[in-house]
């Protein structure tokens, strides 16, 4: 006889989903909470290898660092959330304005697309935030502003195809609104596409945040984001003090495969039909 | 309501074959035609090209005297898709497509077989038939004057046929609408049209 499964799929799915927001919203909290506790200097307990009282060990200056990978965390997870959202509005405007204004300005977002994603995302990453004098602002504009094309090619797609559909030529021949048609026929089908995308940009955002920072383009290094703590931790390594590295690298990859987790989940609950494909 | 369709041509691309070629008829609200023709000879365009899908390359279709592009609003010419898989949104569910029809009657909905089970679900947990019942009583329509039915029920059982069939006579003919109904069954357009034509 099989043996009964623990969980079936959607169960596993949900559990995922249940996990990985319940992790990232605690990264969250705990990070706001020591805020203080991140800068604290202490040299009576300077380069401590991780031991049972600081998990993570501490630094040079005797910085605790557990709260300063979770503050480096919450910090890019947040600055992930703004870019990430700044960058699936302007998908969701310019890929619905490519479908449905007219030949001219479609043509001109399809080159502006293309332009873009020809460009190497860092490069351009690194031109936006330095050009916008660095900073917080320049990161999170940085990375709004280049991660918004694919989400925007799906969503002019998915619109074009839409127009094209029998059901919407029927409702127009019903007497119904553009506006009827918008919200009724056209929402249902962008929402999923939106919401999944959206999701989806956040582990981009955060790794490209923290590259760039970590190339010292982006934060300033009185905040402690992952990239700083990560590059700071550089000049350490070699004297042997791996755990300076090791365990901020292995929060941020988790963080991540969390968001990508959440995503996908998302996705197959929303769209159950999309995971045959 | 007379609708005259007068010298129709129509090809979908300047190199495919002439699908329709000078092609007129002209009918009344109480009259019912029966369109036969083999496969792809243009059944289904001019189904299309009547009801206003299509935009034919000359010629003009005419309501009353007037070009039916300049309808707005609820289009008096109400056509029934081959598929109703294509006909209604599948983020939809059937009430709220049948809610899109211009105050469908309660007398419709029953008689043509819809179960108020029906109604709570998305077009994927029905049938071929059952949805095709679905946007029948759409296209029954309050403004209705013309009704295209375009072979809606060569998915059907026959019991199922002549069931839906035996309505959609009785409404035709109650609220003198017109119809023009194609389907590959002689015997069925034999039964129902006062009217046939060749393409």
């Amino acid at each position: 006889m099989k043996k009964k499964k623990l969980m079936n799929r959607r169960q596993k799915v949900l559990f995922g989903l249940c996990f990985s927001v319940l992790f990232l919203i605690a990264i969250c909290i705990a990070g706001v909470l020591c805020t203080e506790e991140a800068r604290v200097t202490d040299f009576s307990r300077k380069n401590i290898a991780p031991c049972l009282q600081y998990l993570f060990g501490t630094d040079w200056l005797g910085r605790d660092m557990l709260v300063r990978t979770l503050k480096g965390m919450s910090l890019s997870i947040f600055i992930g959330i703004l870019s990430a959202v700044i960058s699936a509005v302007i998908a969701l405007i310019l890929g619905i304005a490519s479908a449905t204004m007219g030949k001219r300005v479609d043509g001109f977002i399809t080159w502006l697309i293309d332009l873009i994603m020809g460009i190497p995302h860092m490069l351009l990453l690194i031109l936006i935030s330095v050009a916008l004098g660095k900073g917080f602002k320049g990161v999170v504009i940085g990375v709004a502003f280049t991660h918004w094309t694919s989400l925007a090619r799906l969503i002019r797609a998915e619109v074009i195809q839409l127009k094209e559909s029998s059901y919407i030529k029927i409702a127009e021949k019903l007497g119904k609104s553009k506006w009827y048609i918008a919200k009724k026929h056209m929402l249902p089908h962008l929402i999923p596409q939106f919401v999944v995308g959206l999701v989806l940009i956040f582990p981009h955002a955060i790794l490209h945040e923290s590259s760039i920072t970590f190339l010292g383009f982006g934060l300033s290094t009185e905040q402690p984001a992952i990239g700083i703590i990560l590059s700071e931790a550089m000049k350490y390594l070699v004297m042997g003090k791996w755990w300076l590295a090791l365990f901020p690298g292995l929060f941020l990859v988790l963080t991540v495969i969390l968001f990508y987790v959440l995503g996908e989940s998302l996705r197959k609950l929303i769209d159950p039909g999309s995971v045959h494909e | 309501m007379i609708l005259e369709v007068k010298n129709l041509s129509y090809r979908y691309t300047e190199k495919d074959r002439v699908i329709l070629d000078n092609f007129s008829f002209a009918m009344t609200n109480k009259e019912r035609l029966g369109l036969v023709a083999p496969s792809g000879v243009g059944k289904t365009t001019l189904c299309k090209l009547i009801g206003g899908y299509l935009k034919p390359d000359q010629g003009e279709i005419l309501l009353d005297g007037k070009p039916i592009t300049e309808y707005r609003g609820y289009c008096p010419i109400q056509m029934i898709w081959q598929q109703p898989e294509m006909a209604v949104n599948p983020r939809l569910k059937m009430k709220e497509v049948l809610a899109e029809g211009d105050e469908v009657e309660e007398r419709v909905i029953r008689g043509l077989g819809i179960e108020e089970d029906w109604l709570n679900r998305f077009p994927a947990e029905l049938s071929g038939g059952e949805m095709q019942r679905f946007s029948i009583a759409r296209s029954l329509g309050k403004r209705t004057r013309f009704l295209i039915a375009d072979e809606i029920s060569t998915m059907l059982d026959l019991i199922t046929q002549s069931q839906i069939w035996n309505f959609v006579l009785k409404e035709v003919k109650d609220r003198e609408i017109g119809l023009i109904a194609v389907s590959h069954s002689q015997p069925l357009l034999d039964k129902i049209c006062t009217r046939q034509i060749r393409l």
